[in-house]
């Protein structure tokens, strides 16, 4: 059982970060995952009161305080209107609408959560991680870290001319993901590009991109050729939810798909 | 520490500790609908309403909700009452424990969207498990509470209050 000696609603982010450097302390999210551990938290800091629950479009970026829920991932529109159905296909099938108004973005993205749907979607876009203490840098470069007493303020998608498609494979509604695959292709420096982000496998996702100018009008065989390809370049794990040649399966069938859907809708 | 919050519309002051939960809480408090049904956070019979969104009582700290807003199914008695007549009329329940959360997210779904299909339904109730039966008895029920609502005597009540 989670034990909790202080409860400190924190009024500022210093606040917060200097309360966070006691070895027993924990920043809370959602709660969600904390309170299934059996820590013993001297001190927890609540950032509720921060300001973090917002999502903000600019120009140039679309900025999410690490405080925002999932559900508020699932029915922004500022993500809709760039991604289409992408992000509410990521966060959709997390347990249940009561859950999702209450886990959060920060939360979700500090855990790097191998089964994570958000790591994944987020992943395969331009992302990065806004750090308190830590400067602002790429969320594949977060993902590689370990976890550390530094505060994650906001998670930031630099905007651009990207298509990007999510699915996931569970054995059973609101079960955790079998397998995770996010698709994204834009043009990077004059160059067609595209980004595999897959996760769950069981492990963390990853990203790969790769510099093909794939036809819009490809033929099944090639697109599968691709998906093949794509799906090789990750390793799978096995556990009680499936087998890693079943997940690699999984996941070139996804990424196909994935990439045929992109593709018809720019033909 | 003491919180101050809103109960079922009524300002309610409690001296709660640091890792109280907000289920316990509002046991404590008299609102026994409150039910915790699983250590996992994902059966959906602990929901409550926080600042009128559902949300899972079983983890959410009391502290976090000082100054906030909790309803519980007493505090919407005669909706939850009304539903809960539909649940009966179809024999949607067999031991009912999950009745209190379920009802409580219907009545949420209700107040957010405006005529869900069939789809958006089972989406939006996903989160609330029913261990005894197939959901279809609380599906009919769910359809016949909505027509019900959309009839013209309905209305015609609700103009006159
Ligand atoms: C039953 C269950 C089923 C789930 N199923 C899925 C699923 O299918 N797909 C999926 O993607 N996810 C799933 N999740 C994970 C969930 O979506 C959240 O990612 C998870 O609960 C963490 O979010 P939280 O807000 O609850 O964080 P918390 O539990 O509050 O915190 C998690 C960790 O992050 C730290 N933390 C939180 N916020 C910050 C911050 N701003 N800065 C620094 N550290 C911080 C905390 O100290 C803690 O160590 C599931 C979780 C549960 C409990
Ligand atoms: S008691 Fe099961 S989700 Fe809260
Ligand atoms: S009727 Fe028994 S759990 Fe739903």
């Amino acid at each position: 059982m989670l034990t909790i000696g202080n409860y400190v609603k924190a009024k500022t982010l210093e606040e917060a970060y200097e309360l966070n450097q006691a070895r027993n302390s924990r920043v809370m999210g959602g709660m969600m995952w904390m309170r299934l551990g059996n820590a013993k938290v001297k001190t927890v800091i609540d950032l509720s009161g921060l300001g973090l629950d917002k999502i903000e479009e600019s120009d140039n970026v679309i900025k999410i305080g690490a405080m925002c829920t999932l559900r508020q991932i699932e029915e922004s529109e500022a993500l809709r209107n760039l991604y289409g159905d992408g992000f509410a296909e990521a966060v959709r099938h997390i347990v249940g609408v009561q859950f999702r108004n209450q886990a959060t973005v920060g939360g979700s993205i500090y855990g790097r959560f191998g089964f994570s749907d958000v790591l994944t979607a987020f992943l395969a876009l331009d992302t990065f991680v806004e750090l308190y203490d830590g400067g602002t840098i790429h969320l594949s470069e977060f993902v590689k870290r370990k976890p550390d007493k530094d505060i994650l303020l906001s998670i930031i998608v630099r905007k651009s001319k990207r298509k990007f498609r999510y699915e996931s494979i569970r054995q059973t509604k609101t079960d955790f993901p079998v397998i995770a695959c996010a698709v994204v292709t834009g043009i990077v420096h004059g160059q067609e590009t595209w980004f595999f982000s897959v996760g769950a496998r069981p492990m963390k996702a990853e990203l790969v991109d790769k510099a093909w100018e794939i036809p819009r009008d490809a033929s099944e065989e090639m697109i599968a050729e691709y998906a093949r390809k794509a799906a090789s370049e990750f390793t799978y794990g096995t556990n009680m939810r499936g087998s890693a040649q079943y997940r690699r399966h999984l996941a070139e069938v996804l990424i196909r798909r994935e990439i045929s859907s992109i593709l018809a809708e720019e033909r | 520490m003491e919180i101050q919050f809103i109960l079922n519309k009524k300002q309610v002051t409690a001296e709660v500790g640091a890792d109280t939960v907000l289920l316990g809480l509002l046991r404590d408090l008299g609102c026994k609908s409150v039910k915790c049904g699983c250590e996992t956070t994902n059966c959906g019979l602990c929901t409550v309403w926080i600042d009128g969104k559902s949300r899972l009582s079983c983890s959410v700290l009391a502290a976090a909700v000082d100054g906030h807003e909790v309803t519980t199914m007493e505090g919407v008695k005669e909706e939850a009452e009304e539903f809960g007549a539909f649940l009966a009329a179809e024999g949607a329940e067999q031991c009912g424990f999950c009745s209190p959360g379920f009802i409580m997210n219907v009545l949420a779904m209700f107040r957010e969207l405006e005529d869900p299909d069939i789809e958006e339904i089972k989406e939006y109730l996903a989160g609330n498990l029913c261990r005894c039966t197939g959901y279809m008895g609380q599906l009919r029920a769910i359809k016949k509470y909505m027509e019900k609502r959309k009839s013209p005597v309905i209305k015609v009540r609700e103009v006159r209050g």
